[in-house]
């Protein structure tokens, strides 16, 4: 299942980085993570001798939070809250229209590669609701006009302000 | 004429970047301030004049050359014009100690924060002993505002009086419940605040080292807390020898990983540990064995910004607002489909009527409000004849409601509360950190019987056992996870009953 890339991904100056750190594995998934884009299932055997834990243990942090990634990811990741302020507002419909644009569920990523769909548990916006967030950026006031918009800026199509 | 434009999360979701753009294009540059929490009026652009602080908003970039035009004339002019920003009624009736400083300037800028008489309490705080600290606490009547609302005084003594090498201060910035954004409006629009409030405790209970556990979901906060913890360590205000005092205090932050359960205090320790976010059973209280098994300080960010005004100012004054047992100011999150959402620190005991028609001005969408979630996806909906209990700790629990972390949700007439009612348990199981059965199976098991329910299979067994299953995750979970899911269930099913049974949509 593993492609070569996985196979030679060398995440040691990371683990050297973190083996110290007093719980240091969530700090160093992230980084994993924000250098891989995922964390492989290649890199755990690694994790596990620098930080002198199971591949069981380490494995099962990976698993337990809903941040890390075992697959490749598309160039951008859209996150939609699904919360209750959101809700409220109106995210259920642009969940699904986003679903039915997108030609994707959550946590698929669409065929050109672009845009991995996630969901997500509020952004902290709920005041200025449905939120939406793009990589680091949120958001505010997303109806499905401004959802085409956003997508279509990400993927080039278009430059919005 | 100084300028100033929000960087905080809400402002910069609604384009404050592009009239910061345009404000520097037109030569003039502005200052990056926080938000003052009136999201309605995001974009809010603030002007220095000789009238004090004006305010335009909501303001988009082509908003630009006509206010740059209306200021050299008359600014009143503008159909943005709002008048002088601390006469607007929004927040000239507010209470405000916690977000005294929010929207004044750069949240960055250490010169800011002590003009504002930042680290004053710190200063008074390195001249007490520990003892003397933890007293005032006490006397303030600060109680957690994470939302369990225990006293603060009371888990700082048992830390101080604990014997440990090693003790720890935690900031729970885990701010997980939809509709809260207090948190986030402390970190981004005063972080010093919450560095001060630590370190106060790091003296008061001797723990030399402090961890801000920040949900990965607040980008922006994580930014501006790391730049200001380097301002701070650099001035002396953290790290070794505090001011030459030879006391020493450390902090940093952590990323969560987008798991609403590590906002559970014993799940973030596992958490900060490195370990899957499984929540532990107590005893022992993490007062006594936390991080790492040592003594610790779990405390919300709230909880731990008002430490610095109480010591600035004394326990007296925080104690003068409030009503009953409920002390100080509580931060209500106005939220959802509102006209007027925002941070609003008012003392307790305001209405939530009063919060939802006097500031929120009734609903976004026009139509009538249904439904009030308070308290996060683990509070109660009320319905209208509830809006008039007082946001006050223990009347909201006489209600089988709770405040929680102050987070208000309204809903309008469209809402269908039993749809409502499976996304709490839905929400349950995704989120149940899977320790406890109840908590892990109950939720599954609850989808089930209420998608039963409103497809009228055996509806009156099903809504026997959907209560006998609320009663099961209520007394038979380990933590407020499973034990409050039923919350928001059972007031859907009691207020709002028709939903479930398609018997037209006559409240109840």
């Amino acid at each position: 299942m593993e492609t070569g890339a996985q196979n030679t991904a060398d995440i040691s100056h990371l683990v050297t980085q973190f083996k110290a750190v007093p719980g240091g594995l969530l700090p160093l998934l992230h980084a994993i993570q924000a250098e891989l884009g995922y964390v492989p299932d290649s890199v755990v055997p690694s994790i596990a001798t620098g930080l002198n834990l199971s591949r069981a243990e380490v494995h099962g942090v990976i698993s337990f939070y809903h941040d890390f990634k075992t697959h490749p990811v598309g160039r951008n990741t859209v996150q939609i809250c699904r919360a209750e302020a959101c809700q409220s507002m109106g995210s259920r419909s642009l969940e699904a229209h986003a679903k039915e644009t997108l030609g994707i569920d959550y946590h698929q990523t669409t065929a050109d590669g672009s845009i991995t769909l996630q969901e997500v548990f509020c952004l902290g916006n709920c005041a200025c609701s449905p939120s939406v967030r793009i990589n680091n950026d949120v958001f505010a006031r997303v109806d499905q006009d401004r959802f085409d918009e956003l997508v279509a800026n990400i993927r080039g199509e278009v430059e919005i302000k | 004429m100084k300028f100033f434009i929000p960087k905080d999360t809400t402002a910069l979701a609604l384009g404050a970047e592009s009239v910061a753009m345009a404000l520097q294009a037109a030569g003039a540059e502005p200052v990056r301030n926080g938000s003052r929490g009136m999201f309605w009026l995001e974009p809010l652009l603030e002007v220095e004049t000789d009238l004090g602080r004006i305010g335009f908003g909501p303001v988009s970039s082509k908003d630009v050359p006509g206010i740059l035009d209306a200021l050299k004339a008359e600014p009143s002019s503008h159909n943005l014009y709002l008048g002088p920003v601390n006469e607007i009624s929004f927040l000239s009736s507010q209470q405000r100690l916690t977000y005294a400083r929010a929207g004044v300037g750069d949240p960055v800028c250490l010169d800011n924060y002590q003009t504002l008489n930042g680290f004053k309490g710190l200063k008074n705080a390195l001249s007490f002993t520990g003892q003397q600290i933890v007293d005032q606490v006490k006397d303030s009547g600060l109680r957690g505002r994470g939302g369990a609302a225990f006293p603060a005084g009371i888990k700082w003594q048992t830390v101080l009086d604990c014997e440990s090498e090693q003790k720890y201060i935690v900031c729970n910035a885990d701010e997980g419940d939809s509709g809260t954004f207090a948190d986030r409006l402390v970190m981004e629009s005063d972080p010093y605040q919450l560095i001060e409030g630590m370190c106060i405790a790091g003296l008061a209970v001797g723990a030399t080292q402090g961890y801000i556990y920040l949900r990965s979901e607040y980008p922006v906060a994580h930014k501006l807390l790391n730049i200001a913890i380097d301002r701070a360590l650099e001035a002396n205000f953290l790290g070794d020898n505090i001011q030459g005092s030879g006391k020493t205090f450390h902090l940093e932050v952590r990323l969560g990983a987008g798991a609403y359960i590590c906002g559970e205090e014993t799940s973030l320790l596992e958490s900060l540990e490195g370990k899957r976010g499984m929540v532990r059973a107590k005893p022992p209280l993490p007062a006594i064995e936390g991080l790492f098994g040592k003594p610790t300080v779990v405390n919300n960010v709230l909880t731990l910004a008002a430490i610095s005004s109480i010591l600035e100012q004394g326990a007296e004054v925080y104690q003068n607002f409030g009503m009953g047992r409920s002390r100080g100011t509580l931060a209500i999150q106005l939220a959802g489909n509102i006209k007027r959402g925002g941070l609003i620190e008012l003392a307790f005991g305001v209405t939530l009527r009063e919060v939802v028609e006097d500031y929120g001005q009734g609903t976004y969408s026009g139509r009538p409000i249904r439904a009030i979630q308070v308290g996060g996806p683990l509070g109660a909906f009320l319905p209208e004849s509830q809006w008039d209990t007082p946001m006050d700790y223990e009347a909201f629990a006489a209600i089988n409601a709770m405040i929680g972390h102050g987070g208000i949700v309204v809903f309008d007439d469209t809402a269908d509360m039993a749809a409502q009612a499976r996304f709490a348990m839905e929400f349950c199981v995704l989120e149940s950190c899977g320790k406890c059965t109840p908590c892990r199976i109950g939720s599954v098991r609850g989808v089930e019987v209420i998608d039963r329910i409103v497809a009228n299979e055996d509806r009156d067994n099903n809504l026997i056992l959907l209560h006998d299953l609320c009663d099961t995750m209520e007394l038979g979970s380990l933590c407020a996870m499973g034990g409050m899911t039923p919350f928001p269930v059972r007031s859907a099913l009691t207020h709002f009953k028709s939903d479930f049974t398609g018997q037209g949509r006559g409240d109840n």
